[in-house]
């Protein structure tokens, strides 16, 4: 039988998450015994070459670019997980949720104590530059997410005991400790 | 007069003084109903409906409902389990709770009851109002993104002559907090110390004090809240 493929990504998230699944130590030459990675910042993979089983998600969605990978994921993965409190509920980045975009904007590039030397006052607006959403979304708000691993970070044991319980189809069991929302 | 009454929680049978509210017999008894707007020592007020059970079939707040002769009360069905789980997730949904910046996390009472019912995502839109923040108090901050409106800190804080410090301010869904600025001014360290010690989450902070005790070493960390009762 061939491996289990694994995508992983980060779209508005700190990349902690993914320092979390290495935290999982020597266990890591076990993962890759068990499954194959495609798609990942880990293997520096860019582009899917072939459907994967297990997509992971950090992050939420801040912009278009975000909702891009995050639909490209959903495409390519049987399974997608949400991975930390950034992907189920925005994290952080969202902080800014409450706040109307432009004054965001003004504030980062043209209000902001710590901005010099803009005197064009200029908001980035190349083409190439993804589109900052209104808000930032969480991943189950935008595609359908299969499950949630909460934790900023999710601790490395979370993420292990679920990783093997979808691949070999054992029950997941949840020990008290280990989720956790911080 | 008071007298002896017997009530059976769950099956079991447990021995009541009549006037008791159905939340401390079953704490005498090792068992376990979750609260939140409740806070020993005072007046229930029955308003976050967490605690509910149900009383020979019909559903009733257990903070407020004064036990009486045969009452057969159910704490553990399906729909009560599931009646408190979408009470947790509409708390985390209504405000701005992001768990990973918060002093509270890991003693915080929500937060703890989402850890004990499973709580990984919840089933509702997040709303993300637009909330305040007020840091003109001296000694406390008051963070309105995670106040569940428990009226906690109103009942239980008051100043040396007895009055309030702590109020409601406008009304509806725009409900706040507020601190008397006039008492709050002179509010003791002790004080302070109390209403961030009654406010269940993050809501109510002493000022210039964070981290003391680290994440994971927290009240709520290791074991589910509750299990202090139930290890009676
Ligand atoms: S959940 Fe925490 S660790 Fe993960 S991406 Fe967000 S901020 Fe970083
Ligand atoms: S008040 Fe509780 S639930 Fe809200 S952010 Fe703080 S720890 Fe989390
Ligand atoms: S500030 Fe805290 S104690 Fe007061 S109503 Fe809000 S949540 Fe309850
Ligand atoms: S604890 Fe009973 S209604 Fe809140």
């Amino acid at each position: 039988m061939s491996k289990p493929i694994v995508a992983t990504t980060s779209l508005a998230g700190c990349f902690g998450c993914h320092m979390s699944l290495l935290d999982i130590d020597e266990r890591i030459l076990d993962l890759i015994e068990l499954v194959e990675f495609n798609k990942s910042p880990i293997n520096d993979i860019k582009k899917f070459t072939k459907k994967c089983d297990i997509g992971l998600i950090e992050g939420g969605c801040c912009n278009s670019e975000n909702v891009h990978v995050l639909k490209d994921f959903r495409e390519n993965c049987k399974i997608l997980i949400s991975v930390g409190e950034c992907a189920i509920m925005g994290g952080l980045p969202a902080m800014r949720n409450g706040i109307p975009i432009r004054e965001c904007l003004e504030e980062a590039y043209l209000n902001g104590p710590s901005v010099k030397n803009n005197t064009e006052k200029i908001i980035p607006n190349d083409p190439e530059i993804p589109i900052m959403l209104d808000r930032v979304y969480p991943c189950h708000e935008v595609v359908k997410i299969d499950f949630h691993l909460p934790g900023c970070p999710p601790r490395a044991d979370l993420i292990w005991d679920a990783l093997v319980a979808l691949i070999t189809g054992s029950e997941l069991k949840l020990p008290y400790e280990v989720v956790k929302f911080d | 007069m008071s007298h002896v009454v017997k009530i059976t929680i769950d099956g079991v049978e447990c021995m009541a003084t009549s006037g008791q509210y159905i939340i401390d017999v079953a704490k005498e008894n090792g068992i376990y109903i979750p609260t939140l707007c409740n806070y020993p020592g005072v007046k229930p007020k029955g308003s976050c409906r967490i605690c509910t059970v149900k009383v020979n079939g019909r559903m009733m707040t257990a903070c407020t409902t004064p036990v009486s002769e045969n009452m057969e009360i159910d704490n553990t069905s399906g729909d009560i389990v599931e009646l408190r789980k979408a009470i947790i997730e509409l708390l985390f949904i209504e405000g701005n709770h992001f768990c990973p910046a918060c002093e509270k996390s890991g003693n915080c009472e929500l937060q703890a009851l989402a850890y004990r019912y499973s709580m990984m995502v919840p089933r509702f839109p997040y709303t993300f109002p637009q909330r305040q923040v007020d840091a003109q108090n001296p000694k406390l901050v008051k963070d309105q993104n995670r106040c569940i409106l428990c009226k906690r800190c109103i009942r239980a804080i008051h100043d040396a002559d007895g009055r309030a410090i702590f109020a409601y301010h406008k009304r509806g869904n725009k409900v706040e907090i507020c601190l008397d600025p006039k008492i709050g001014k002179n509010l003791s360290d002790e004080l302070a110390q109390k209403a961030m010690d009654v406010c269940p989450v993050g809501a109510l902070l002493v000022k210039e004090k964070g981290f003391d005790q680290p994440i994971g070493e927290r009240k709520y960390d290791k074991e589910p809240i509750g299990s202090d009762i139930e290890k009676l």
